[in-house]
């Protein structure tokens, strides 16, 4: 009988979960609606805005910068919160609702695999659409790359870290696919709102700008338009990206369910 | 000793009891059948012992292990088809196939499994596009495909047409033949009478009977059925009153008689003596079927 019981081997989790990651990577490929979305829409509508003349001109209010200047960062943003909470939320409710992870737990693969392939596959697309963002911001609108590169990463990630903390929130408190799309929705628009979209955040009125900076994303716009202008970005916008992405981990490790 | 053992398990859902002190072993090698009306809590006792339930009370062993506590070693060996999941239905079947085969220590060869099961010709299809009959058959390959030493099946061939439920048989009888354990859920007592070795039958979460399956038909109230129409009118009080019989029933002018051997010896005893020939005669054993109706009588 004990002959039955054999020792898990270390190599055996790693190769599932790196099988999980391709299978999941190759969905996500299918899905063109979430690749338009996350990896196309914000530089489409960077493209846009830059089109407008008045985008292009020197404007005092923003220290200086042109608004499509401004815009870049925000589109930058506008990637992470497609791919952390109109696309990810939805995808792993879908999955709990339909006995997807249900299945897996009857494996030697945890459910979590999922979860963490599908956050690194958000992650990731965020990533690219963001260095095509800065990538046509630059060849096209002549828009400087971010000067203080280290520190735009670093609020990049962060930034990241947070948004997809916050779709896996959404997906912990969601029990079906429609209330996740819902309660995505109901975070997308504050998120837009606070991440620059409708007017960046350096445009904005200086006390509406103090609160916004509380919020996750108003903060990531602060500290990335803090790093294009080549200054590191400042520790409060960074200590508020940290609180925020423990807090909603936290939030997320502590109601998320497997079915 | 026993490669299953479920001992006084018991699981409650918001205080309704689903499970109320099942108890059972099944021995390696065998198949065993678990047979109950809707709702008797077949499929909890059996996710118990997939360890996808955590009981309330009562013990879960398989080859020795908590399902439970030792969730991913009894993974390993047991291979399962739930009666409720999918798969992400963009993935195709032989997406699928390689995937969950990575999942296991020492995977079958897939190539053979879809071969058995008809799914060559759909390993580019997507899940979300397959027949209920080709998901399902996706799943058993699924569960098979670990190399598992315990196999649990709930609802085996629920949804599949009757020739891809004769394959399903035969590759469910070669599996055992091969040395894995089965644990079979059902409800088709075609498919528990030709299938199982041994079957615990279950309603409102107890065993109401545990036996091979020959067994559980000769603990049928009424074992035999006897059937004809007569040439000549004929009293039915004289045909109750025949030995063992436990029901007469007449339509149209036939007669069915339920009881035992002893019953159809006497009727025709007694037809002979009134010069009355059986037209259509018909005596037939009584089925699973009729076990489980009268093992589950009270619940109908």
């Amino acid at each position: 009988m004990t002959a039955a019981v054999t020792a898990p081997h270390a190599g055996a989790p790693r190769r599932a979960s790196a099988a999980v990651l391709k299978a999941e990577f190759r969905i996500f490929r299918r899905e063109p609606g979430a690749l338009f979305w996350i990896m196309l829409f914000p530089t489409i509508l960077l493209v846009v805005l830059g089109s407008i003349p008045s985008f292009r001109e020197t404007d005092a209010g923003l220290g200086g910068i042109r608004l499509v200047d401004a815009y870049v960062p925000v589109t930058v943003l506008l990637s992470l919160i497609m791919a952390g909470l109109q696309a990810m939320p939805p995808l792993i409710t879908g999955y709990r609702e339909r006995g997807i992870l249900r299945r897996m737990s009857a494996t030697p693969v945890r459910p979590s695999a999922v979860l963490g392939a599908q956050m690194g596959i958000h992650g990731a697309a965020a990533l690219v659409s963001a260095l095509l963002s800065l990538a046509v911001g630059r060849l096209v609108f002549d828009v400087p790359l971010p000067r203080q590169a280290f520190g735009y990463v670093l609020a990049l990630l962060l930034a990241i870290a947070c948004g997809l903390a916050l779709g896996a929130l959404v997906s912990a408190l969601a029990r079906t696919t429609k209330a996740a799309t819902a309660i995505g929705s109901a975070v997308f628009f504050p998120s837009m709102f606070s991440a620059g979209v409708w007017l960046p955040v350096q445009a904005m009125p200086d006390a509406l700008a103090r609160i916004v900076e509380l919020a996750p994303l108003g903060a990531a716009a602060q500290a990335l338009g803090e790093a294009a202008g080549g200054d590191w970005p400042s520790f409060s916008h960074l200590g508020v990206l940290v609180l925020w992405a423990v807090a909603l981990s936290a939030g997320a490790a502590r109601w998320f369910r497997w079915e | 000793m026993p490669i299953i053992e479920v001992h006084d398990l018991r699981k409650a859902y918001g205080g309704r009891t689903v499970v109320d002190g099942v108890s059972f072993a099944v021995e390696e090698g065998e198949i065993f059948g678990v047979l109950g009306p809707n709702g008797a809590g077949k499929t909890t006792t059996v996710e118990c012992v997939e360890g996808l339930r955590v009981p309330d009370t009562g013990t879960v062993g398989v080859a020795g292990l908590d399902p439970v506590a030792d969730h991913d070693m009894v993974t390993r060996i047991l291979g399962a088809q739930l009666q409720e999941s999918e798969l992400q239905a963009k993935l195709t079947v032989r997406e699928a196939l390689e995937l969950y085969a990575a999942f296991y220590p020492h995977p079958a060869d897939w190539h053979p499994l879809a071969e058995r099961l008809r799914l060559t010709d759909k390993l580019d299809s997507r899940f979300g596009k397959l027949s209920g009959g080709q998901k399902q058959r996706l799943f058993i390959a699924l569960a098979l495909i670990g190399n598992p030493r315990v196999v649990v099946l709930d609802e085996l061939t629920t949804g599949l047409d009757p020739r891809a439920r004769r394959d399903t048989w035969e590759l469910i009888e070669d599996v055992r033949d091969r040395g894995v354990t089965v644990l079979l859920v059902t409800h088709f007592m075609e498919e528990a009478q030709r299938l199982c070795d041994r079957i615990a039958v279950i309603d409102k979460g107890r065993v109401a009977a545990l036996d091979t399956p020959a067994g559980l038909i000769s603990r049928a109230a009424n074992s035999t059925v006897m059937s004809f129409t007569p040439s000549a009118p004929l009293d039915e009080h004289l045909l109750a009153a025949l030995p063992a019989v436990t029901s007469v029933d007449h339509r149209d002018g036939r007669y069915t008689l339920n009881g035992t051997d002893e019953t159809v010896d006497a009727a025709i005893t007694l037809l002979a003596r009134h010069h009355i020939t059986a037209h259509q005669l018909r005596v037939s054993d009584a089925t699973l079927d009729d076990a489980f109706l009268d093992l589950t009588g009270a619940s109908a």
